[in-house]
């Protein structure tokens, strides 16, 4: 009776997922045919969300399975160029990444964590203000601009190492008021067009708005590969285009307002697994 | 031939005068339902041209969030809106205007952008300051152009 369940449930999410236009929960991200991610979780506390899922649920199959093999995802050709930056020496002190961090599999974990308060420069930093940190006050190098090519490659690179890990931002303590102000970023009407994240986002995903399926505005695949500009997409550059889009003037890329933004959007994510380097439309 | 120019000159600027008689934003009067009875300009709504403007990705835009078959040589209609089939047999045209002019006085909260409203979201882009989304003529020809779409 069991067996006849089991294989009845699994005759019907299969039939849903072959009539689907698009993906649903039912559908089940593997990627290289050996890492399994759940694209859902239970709502973290204080969640206006019944569940909290990733935007790779809302993508077309054919989306989707660009991020299911490595060597499809386009984004894996970046994550190579850091690879290959990794160990370039660059700046005063003829340094490269790989001088302090041997190898970059050390850093599995920080992604799910980020943005965090750093405590001896009292301020919340993404993982850009990092990378600019090692490479101005530790390389003696140019910092890099916060979405250009290097610095999402490089983010890419290091988020990849928590592939499949929960996202767990703290969001006590001292990034407090950071919460409180990307909270109300996130509730704020602003542009000609006068919509907040929340009207999308919590009060229409899942439905279509034009061509594109809405999503909870998740960034746990972020840095992400868009099919729309075929190029790696920082979360701050994202904000900026939702801002536009609505004609409103965006905020600055690494700005106190698009960070408090980006760590009260991940603490909204918490428990989804980093996806990173994700591929989306 | 100088006073003949000067005539046909006065005759465009009266026309032209003419043409501006309209309900500035802030001065559009609602009433408790948010609708709006009175047209908002001195010349009747064009439906050919409101098709136009509803259509135009950066005037109405109205598909990307509702769908209308009348419209269906457009690909891609949204659904964060109801559907505006036969939408002339359901509302009257007071509070259709209502809508198109600002929405969240009949639905609040709602999610629809106000069409024709004096004050914008904060941050907007300069180049959108203090202008509204549809012109008043707009308002009325997009107006013009809903009243045509109702049920068979």
């Amino acid at each position: 009776m069991n067996t006849l369940n089991k294989t009845l449930t699994c005759t019907v999410a299969a039939l849903t997922f072959a009539t689907a236009l698009y993906a649903s929960e039912t559908d089940v991200l593997v990627i290289n045919e050996e890492i399994t991610i759940p694209t859902s979780a239970p709502a973290p506390e204080g969640s206006p969300l019944d569940k909290v899922i990733s935007g790779w649920s809302f993508r077309k199959h054919e989306t989707q399975a660009l991020q299911m093999d490595d060597f499809d995802n386009p984004s894996f050709i970046f994550v190579d160029k850091a690879s290959d930056q990794w160990t370039k020496v660059e700046g005063t002190e003829g340094k490269s990444c790989a001088s302090c961090h041997e190898d970059v599999e050390a850093f599995k974990g920080l992604r799910t964590v980020l943005p965090r308060w750093n405590e001896a420069k009292s301020e919340l930093y993404s993982m850009e203000n990092y990378i600019n940190d090692c490479r101005t006050e530790r390389m003696g190098a140019e910092p890099w601009k916060w979405s250009k090519g290097k610095m999402t490659a490089m983010t890419a690179l290091i988020s990849l190492q928590s592939r499949g890990l929960p996202m767990s931002v703290k969001t006590d303590g001292p990034v407090e008021p950071a919460m409180k102000l990307g909270k109300e970023l996130y509730y704020t009407r602003v542009g000609q067009l006068d919509m907040a994240c929340s009207n999308c986002h919590e009060d229409n995903y899942g439905v279509m708005i034009r061509a594109d399926h809405l999503s909870q505005g998740q960034i746990n695949g972020f840095p992400t590969y868009r099919l729309k500009n075929s190029k790696l997409n920082s979360t701050h550059a994202r904000f900026k285009g939702c801002m536009k889009n609505i004609r409103a003037k965006p905020f600055g890329q690494g700005s106190a307002e698009f960070k408090a933004l980006e760590l009260y959007v991940a603490s909204r994510g918490n428990g989804l697994s980093v996806e990173s380097p994700a591929v989306r439309n | 031939m100088r006073r003949i120019s000067f005539a046909a000159l006065s005759t465009v600027l009266i026309s032209t005068s003419a043409f501006a008689a309209e309900v500035a934003p802030g001065d559009v009067s609602f009433d408790e339902n948010g609708g709006v009875s009175a047209s908002i300009t001195s010349v009747a709504g064009d439906p050919v041209a409101g098709k136009a403007a509803f259509i135009n990705r950066k005037q109405g835009n109205c598909l990307a969030c509702h769908i209308n078959d009348d419209a269906s040589g457009q690909s891609f209609h949204g659904e964060v809106g109801p559907s505006l089939n036969g939408a002339a047999s359901r509302w009257e045209e007071a509070q259709l205007r209502g809508i198109i002019v600002n929405s969240k006085l009949t639905f609040e909260g709602t999610i629809m952008p106000s069409f024709y409203r004096a004050t914008n979201g904060a941050r907007t882009m300069e180049k959108f300051a203090g202008k509204t989304i549809l012109t008043a003529q707009q308002v009325e020809d997009v107006l013009a152009y809903l009243k045509t779409l109702k049920e068979e």
